[in-house]
């Protein structure tokens, strides 16, 4: 993470980015559509690791800020007409920002383990708001009958009604978020939000303003797990209180698990491998739970640093990883017991 | 609200309480002496009270059900704690808190191969049903008395336990200082496996002893485990009698606010805990450093 990239990396990245593109064009629209969800959860996905893996903060209540954006859209969204793009996904990142500022001003009040259970309450005390009140269908949840329209004076740019079209808005989006948190890590900010990670002690010591850092850090996430929410309320032309419950939260935080923790699009990487997991178990068997359940499982005692090490594990250690490879158990512990011990 | 309705509920807000403790004492246990969050608690919750429809079923008595639940529960407890809880200890909480949601997933599936999806009931033991006559306009179920009085016996239980016993000691000496306890040769891997099974047993007791007034269905963990973490939260993590006081405080609010506020009663608690939490951020009987 800390390297310069080399040719050979941005030649990968271009690779990626191209195969990308073009994947909707030879694949069925069923698959497309596949693509498109499995993009939007690993937008998700990032957008949590940018609070977990890179600030050492355990969010359980991300599904909240991906789930009130995603109902924003649905509320913002007439019933016959398309609502315009250029008001509701503002209004719907902004929204989930707020909430993200609100609870992560009231929850980095707390360490460690209590962080946990404090952000899975206040993601339930959502949860239980769309559920139990009628806002937007209560229980039942609202329809988004028509994807927002992307329009500059009553000229349609895109039509996102089509599978590729808005395939390809949300990997512009992900290429965005990539770019973005990719920029935050490298930065001051990023190099503070790590310190604060690995030694909140010395960090305080030195002057690092922590609470700010890590409160803008968690809006941040947030706003972006609101991104993600409004393109999967858009994609799937309903929003439910389900979309906010915790087993949402705990399914996104397996993604950022399996992909790495420490990498920025390592997320995105878990976020495919498990709904491709789920794809072909759902397939398979009727008890999929069971096996994904008891895969996680697996994962966790198995691979604690996800998928890159099931691939060193494959293929060896490239050699300029080596001492990277053994810090990092180490440093896995560190980000949630470890702080405030220093 | 005349008198007789307000008693009717601080009664009810007393037995939802005191259910509310069994479970997150349990909850609480485990984390203050293994320091493992158990995100699973709630599934067991849920398994104790299928196991006392099924066994209530099979054999048509209340308290084998209740015997056999919470043997059972303690028992998978005790496995669990051997095939996959010990290789968790000393790790981060985000793979605790990753391991205890694979558990729910397999818990879940495994109710639904052996249970079905359907909701049940249980019937409450014979003598124990119908109603008691409290004052000359007040009556109340008897059954939902027993609970407060068993949960009573219980929580004296475990008090005693803790503060008396010698497992009590070594319990209290794990959940102090980990290392000193172990250099003074107290055998962990079994105290463990023991506080472990016992933390499960309590979640499936919970489970056991409200599915004669509740029904039996599948998400009925989820809610119990949450409002569990909201009273360990309140009452300060690892600390039993905070459990107590924050399940007292849940009960008071949910009862008090499906009265008063109907609409929005399951956000009063949240509004509660973010009260207490701005007010002590570890919890009302915490310690400073977790």
């Amino acid at each position: 993470m800390d390297q310069p990239r080399t040719f050979s990396s941005w030649l990968i990245i271009a690779v990626l980015v191209v195969a990308a593109i073009g994947l909707p064009f030879v694949v069925p629209t069923y698959y497309v559509q596949f693509a498109t969800k499995a993009l939007i959860m690993g937008l998700l996905a990032m957008a949590l690791n940018l609070a977990v893996g890179h600030g050492g903060l355990v969010s359980l209540c991300h599904a909240a800020f991906f789930g009130v954006a995603g109902y924003m859209l649905a509320i913002l969204t007439p019933k016959y007409d398309p609502a315009s793009l250029w008001l509701t996904l503002p209004v719907a990142v902004g929204t989930a920002a707020f909430v993200a500022l609100v609870i992560g001003a009231l929850a980095l009040r707390t360490r460690g383990v209590y962080f946990i259970m404090v952000t899975l309450a206040f993601g339930e005390m959502l949860f239980y708001l769309f559920h139990d009140t009628k806002i937007a269908g209560g229980s039942d949840g609202a329809y988004v009958n028509t994807k927002p329209e992307v329009a500059i004076a009553g000229y349609q740019l895109l039509n996102l009604e089509k599978p590729i079209v808005f395939y390809l808005v949300v990997l512009a989006c992900l290429i965005g978020t990539v770019a973005l948190i990719d920029m935050l890590v490298r930065s001051p900010f990023g190099r503070a939000l790590a310190a604060a990670r690995d030694n909140e002690r010395r960090a305080r010591s030195l002057g690092f303003p922590i609470f700010r850092v890590r409160l803008t850090a968690f809006v941040i996430s947030g706003a972006l797990a609101g991104v993600a929410g409004y393109f999967a309320a858009a994609q799937f032309g309903f929003v439910a209180p389900q979309m906010l419950g915790w087993h949402q939260s705990a399914t996104v935080l397996v993604m950022v698990l399996l992909g790495g923790l420490r990498s920025v699009a390592g997320p995105l990487v878990g976020a495919i491998v498990l709904m491709g997991l789920e794809e072909v178990l759902k397939a398979t068997t009727v008890y999929w739970k069971l096996v994904e359940g008891l895969i996680v499982v697996i994962i966790v005692l198995a691979l604690p640093n996800g998928v890159r090490q099931l691939l060193t594990l494959t293929f060896g250690e490239p050699a300029q990883d080596k001492p990277a490879a053994h810090a990092v158990p180490a440093t896995t512990k560190q980000p949630v017991t470890e702080a405030g011990h220093g | 609200m005349d008198f007789v309705t307000f008693g009717v509920q601080l009664l009810n807000a007393v037995q939802y309480g005191m259910v509310l403790f069994l479970v997150a004492s349990g909850l609480t246990l485990v984390f203050g002496i293994l320091g493992v969050i158990n995100l699973a608690h709630g599934a067991f919750y849920m398994l104790g009270a299928y196991l006392a429809y099924w066994i209530a079923a099979y054999t048509g008595s209340f308290w084998l059900a209740l015997v056999g639940g919470v043997i059972i529960a303690f028992v998978v407890g005790w496995l669990l704690e051997i095939v996959f809880v010990r290789r968790l200890y000393g790790r981060d909480h985000l793979a605790q808190v990753l391991l205890s949601f694979g558990l729910i997933l397999m818990v879940d599936e495994i109710r639904l191969i052996l249970f079905g999806k359907d909701v049940h009931s249980v019937a409450p033991p014979a003598f124990l049903s119908g109603a008691i006559q409290l004052t000359d306009n007040m009556s109340y179920p008897v059954y939902r008395l027993a609970i407060c009085v068993f949960c009573l016996v219980v929580a004296a239980a475990i008090f005693l336990v803790i503060t008396r016993t010698k497992i009590g000691m070594i319990v209290r000496a794990g959940a102090e200082n980990r290392e000193m306890a172990r250099v003074l040769g107290i055998p962990f891997d079994r105290v463990n496996r023991y506080v472990f099974a016992v933390g499960i047993a309590l979640a499936a007791l919970g489970g056991i002893v409200v599915s004669p007034i509740s029904t039996v269905f599948p998400g009925m963990g989820d809610g119990m485990l949450i409002l569990s973490f909201v009273v360990v939260v309140l009452g300060g993590i690892g600390s039993v009698a905070g459990a107590a006081i924050g399940a007292l405080l849940i009960g008071l609010t949910d009862t008090f606010g499906k009265v008063f506020f109907p609409s929005i009663s399951s956000i009063l608690i949240y509004v509660l805990m973010a009260a207490v939490l701005l007010w002590c951020p570890n919890g009302i009987l915490g310690r400073r450093e977790v």
